[in-house]
């Protein structure tokens, strides 16, 4: 029995067990690779997807458990349809290899969505959870606050 | 006039004279003009092997890897210089392995000069890193030496497809080319072509000689340009190599001995075998892989497979292992690369300042996790998916893995999440295509664990090192420094090759032996370790290493010397090396050094030269109630000529971040033969609370004009150092053992 989830508004059947981790059922089942795996055990970030608007650690959440609907890097925004935290990123040259960018911006999609205009406790206290290995972490920061006023002025 | 073909000869000609004997392959081989390993299609004509002509613009064969260090967009940079096209025509791409993306710049790391007066000195060579371009055949990213190994060559790849392109057009028309201009991808006359209208009749009109710009009307180099991967890696659309996906594709992973070189004496694969989703356990001589429908379960799988390991041949734990490598210092030096005045006689004369310092293992820990994908083709060909820093070795590996001839594997080098030295041997391609040779016809995408990545990495060399140093009337007079540590460069070596070559090991000693201090009496040994611990290349190599000794002994020798511990520096450098002096002086202006000692802070200064470029880095810590925090950075650097700012502000702060993550928690330990370390929650970088603000300042007065030092790694050295004098600051306690989690509370 396939499990049917709302996946960026589409819904999709996805042929895999219901223990099976929402991260791998998105990379592996679906190709949908934007959403990252880096540690397996909620240690690091990479995996960040939003169920119901939640940041949520995609390997932690199995299939049966996925109860709302999941947006993904992937439905956040594309290269010719960008959101504005993207548009932040890009600004502020954030990415170094990149691997963690996913999951930094969808934790931070999650953060300005409760905290539009967040302090630098609001993004240490968000971001915490989201491992940098390349150290861009002030550039994240910065493009947070500039995605924040961008998202202000509309 | 500059002829691309001839300084193609000539960088190894020199590098060949300088090496009797063994350099003759590489001086021979690349004697000939590179072959260019590109085949024409409809859209894409290359004019050479880095320069291809599409409708919409062109597109770039980067000759090194990208793993996040911007190497690729700088490449990028130099081409589009010479070549006139807008920043969005072009794009980049990795080349397959082929002998025309050799690594130029690797010459320059091949001295056992201290970095700070190569420029002045004639080349000596390190024997065991002659071997290297044998080895990786040059195509190799290391060493902090793309963007100097690309500076001359993308430029005249650029400038000679401009000059093919003019010479097809002046063509059509019955022109001279000198009479047409270049611009914004097309060649401008009485008449105006793309190039894409002119690239097949250009393809064999590329001229021998051509002339490079002059520096002053440069668009692209030594301005901050957009990085040609930002919308990619901000929109989840970069295709790492873990991202492979393919149609029918099956996912596995592999779980080998951790008892690191040890053998596999046997394995019960049933329960694994039950597991729904499980197709096959493979075993693999020293390991085993799972495959499945999906890496989750292939990871499950593996855990349930029980497996009987065979012993390694070092010590069991961390505390043997240590004692192990404390021996060393009873042997001969294996180098004493510097012997400035007389250390002996000076020590002698009275009262002497020591210290010992210890290190641990480290693990490179990128984010994206070891992976490859290999698919066995029904003609017996494989294609495989691998990032890597070393192509042709790594297609070679995995030729020799399922004896095949190398023309035979097909592989693409994918963008790395990370690899900051730890993506150069070709275990995982070559484990990859073993297990994709248990399912010819489909392909399989074998992804790490983290905790198989963190277990089976190879580290950065634990090591010991003893100082001894001699004031006089406040004023340093000797300085003797002595590290001893399994070498990282023999290690690795022995593993890709078979044998490890003989001569001084730099790796064991540089940052140590090779700064500018300006001692009267200095000299530094190398003593290496017996000890079969996997070791590889760690951002920076030996310079994490020695940076943390040197900079704490001199730290020692500036507060018993009741001096400043800049000023200190300073006095030390600034008749040996000017650009480093104007560093020190520079992060102490822009830290406002003076106005950082007051109660409950702490401030630390540190120097490295690595990689051709000074780095000074000034560190504030603040005690607080939930520990110390570490609040502010400053960091100046020097690479002579800067290529891309705002790439360089970014390498700098990340490597200090990388250096900083080792100094407060990074430690590999072992115990029963296997590393203990899992994954990042006890193996736990800085995060972005813990993470201090940073402003850098890029100056360039290093070297004469060209002269590039590499910015990915020398940002790296001076962290360790820089936090421990800071904490010493605060708190008076001077910790001489890494992590610092040992000796002081972090808030975390
Ligand atoms: S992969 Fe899910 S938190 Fe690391
Ligand atoms: S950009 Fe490389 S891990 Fe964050």
């Amino acid at each position: 029995m396939p499990v049917t989830l709302t996946i960026n508004g589409t819904s999709r059947d996805i042929d895999l067990p219901p223990e099976v981790p929402l991260l791998w059922a998105l990379r592996d089942g679906l190709g949908m690779t934007g959403t990252k795996f880096g540690c397996g055990v909620a240690a690091c970030g990479a995996c960040t997807v939003l169920i119901g608007g939640q940041a949520v650690r995609s390997c932690q959440v199995p299939l049966s458990d996925v109860s709302g609907a999941v947006t993904t890097i992937e439905g956040l925004g594309q290269p010719d349809n960008l959101a504005p935290l993207q548009e932040a990123w890009i600004k502020h040259q954030v990415a170094q290899c990149g691997y963690c960018q996913s999951g930094q911006i969808m934790q931070a999609a999650a953060l300005l969505a409760e905290t539009p205009e967040p302090t630098d406790q609001d993004i240490d206290a968000a971001m915490q959870g989201n491992l940098c290995r390349c150290g861009t972490y002030p550039r994240i920061r910065a493009a947070i606050h500039d995605a924040a006023l961008m998202m202000k002025a509309g | 006039m500059a002829n691309w073909k001839k300084i193609t000869r000539r960088s190894f000609l020199v590098f060949g004279a300088a090496v009797a004997g063994g350099a003759a392959f590489g001086a021979y081989k690349v004697a000939e003009v590179p072959e260019n390993p590109l085949t024409p299609s409809a859209d894409a004509i290359p004019l050479n092997p880095w320069v291809i002509i599409n409708g919409d613009g062109i597109t770039v064969i980067a000759p090194r890897a990208e793993m996040g260090q911007g190497i690729s967009t700088t490449l990028a940079a130099l081409v589009a210089e010479e070549l006139d096209v807008d920043w969005q025509q072009v794009r980049v791409l990795h080349g397959p392995p082929a002998q025309a993306y050799y690594n130029a710049g690797f010459v320059d790391r091949m001295s056992n000069e201290p970095d700070f007066f190569l420029s002045q000195q004639p080349k000596s060579h390190n024997a065991i890193l002659a071997a290297v371009p044998k080895i990786f055949s040059l195509q190799i990213t290391g060493g902090s030496t793309g963007a100097i190994g690309g500076f001359v060559q993308m430029r005249l790849a650029g400038a000679g497809a401009r000059e093919a392109l003019k010479a097809a057009a002046a063509k059509r028309l019955g022109v001279a080319p000198e009479t047409l201009k270049t611009e914004g991808g097309k060649v401008i006359g009485e008449k105006t072509f793309t190039y894409a209208e002119l690239a097949a009749e250009a393809v064999d009109m590329v001229p021998a000689d051509v002339e490079l710009r002059d520096p002053s009307t440069w668009r692209f180099v030594g301005k901050a340009m957009p990085r040609l991967d930002m919308v990619a890696k901000s929109t989840g659309t970069e295709t790492f190599g873990i991202d492979i996906w393919l149609p029918g594709m099956k996912f596995a992973t592999v779980r080998m001995n951790p008892k690191r070189g040890g053998a596999m004496l046997g394995f019960d694969p049933g329960p694994a075998l039950d597991m729904p989703g499980v197709d096959q356990v493979i075993g693999l001589g020293n390991g085993i892989a799972v495959i499945a429908s999906n890496t989750w379960t292939a990871m499950q799988a593996a855990a349930l497979v029980t497996v009987d390991w065979g012993p390694a041949d070092y010590p069991a734990d961390t505390a043997k292992i240590m004692a192990q490598i404390e021996t060393a210092f009873r042997t001969e030096p294996d180098s004493r690369l510097r012997d400035d005045g007389d250390v002996e006689a000076d020590l002698a004369k009275g009262e002497v300042i020591e210290a010992e310092y210890r290190i641990p293992f480290l693990a490179h820990a990128s984010m994206e996790p070891w992976n490859a994908t290999a698919w066995l083709k029904d003609d017996g060909s494989v294609e495989v998916w691998a990032g890597n820093q070393a192509p042709i070795m790594t297609r070679d590996a995995v030729a020799a893995a399922l004896r095949i001839d190398a023309d035979r594997v097909t592989l693409h080098t994918p963008v790395m999440g990370g690899g900051f030295g730890g993506r150069t041997d070709p275990v995982p391609a070559v484990l990859a295509a073993r297990v994709a040779a248990a399912l010819p016809g489909t392909p399989v995408k074998v992804t790490w664990s983290r905790e198989e990545d963190m277990t089976q990495d190879y580290y950065r060399p634990a090591a010991i090192a003893r100082i001894t140093g001699r004031l006089e009337g406040g004023k340093p007079t000797a300085l003797w420094g002595r590290t001893a540590a399994p070498s990282a460069a023999r290690n690795a070596m022995a593993r890709l090759i078979g044998f490890a070559p003989p001569g001084p090991d730099r790796g064991t000693v540089e940052g140590g032996f090779d700064q500018p201090y300006g001692l009267p009496h200095y000299r530094y040994d190398g003593h290496i370790a017996d000890l079969s611990v996997p070791l590889g290349f760690w951002r920076s190599v030996g310079n994490s290493m020695n940076a943390f000794f040197l900079e704490s002994f001199i730290d020692e020798m500036a507060h018993a010397a009741g001096a400043d511990p800049l000023a200190f520096r300073l006095e030390l450098m600034k008749d040996t090396h000017a650009p480093s002096a104007a560093l020190l002086e520079t992060v102490r202006d822009m830290s406002g050094w003076d106005s950082l000692k007051r109660p409950g802070f702490g401030r630390g200064v540190a120097f490295c030269y690595s990689f051709g470029t000074p780095v000074a880095q000034v560190l504030e810590v603040q005690d607080t109630e939930a520990g110390i925090k570490l609040t502010r950075a400053w960091i100046a650097c020097d690479p002579g000529l800067a290529m891309d700012p705002s790439i360089i502000e970014a390498q700098m702060t990340g490597a200090m971040v990388y250096g900083l993550s080792a100094a407060v928690q990074g430690a590999i330990n072992f115990a029963d033969q296997q590393v203990v370390e899992q994954n990042y929650w006890d193996y736990d970088p800085l995060r972005m609370h813990t993470t201090p603000s940073f402003q850098v300042k890029i100056l360039q007065n290093n070297g004469t004009f060209g002269h590039i030092g590499g910015v990915g790694e020398p940002g790296t050295p001076p962290a360790a150092p820089a936090l421990a004098n800071a904490l010493y600051d605060l708190t008076g306690t001077r910790a001489r053992e890494l992590p610092l989690n040992k000796t002081f509370t972090f808030a975390v």
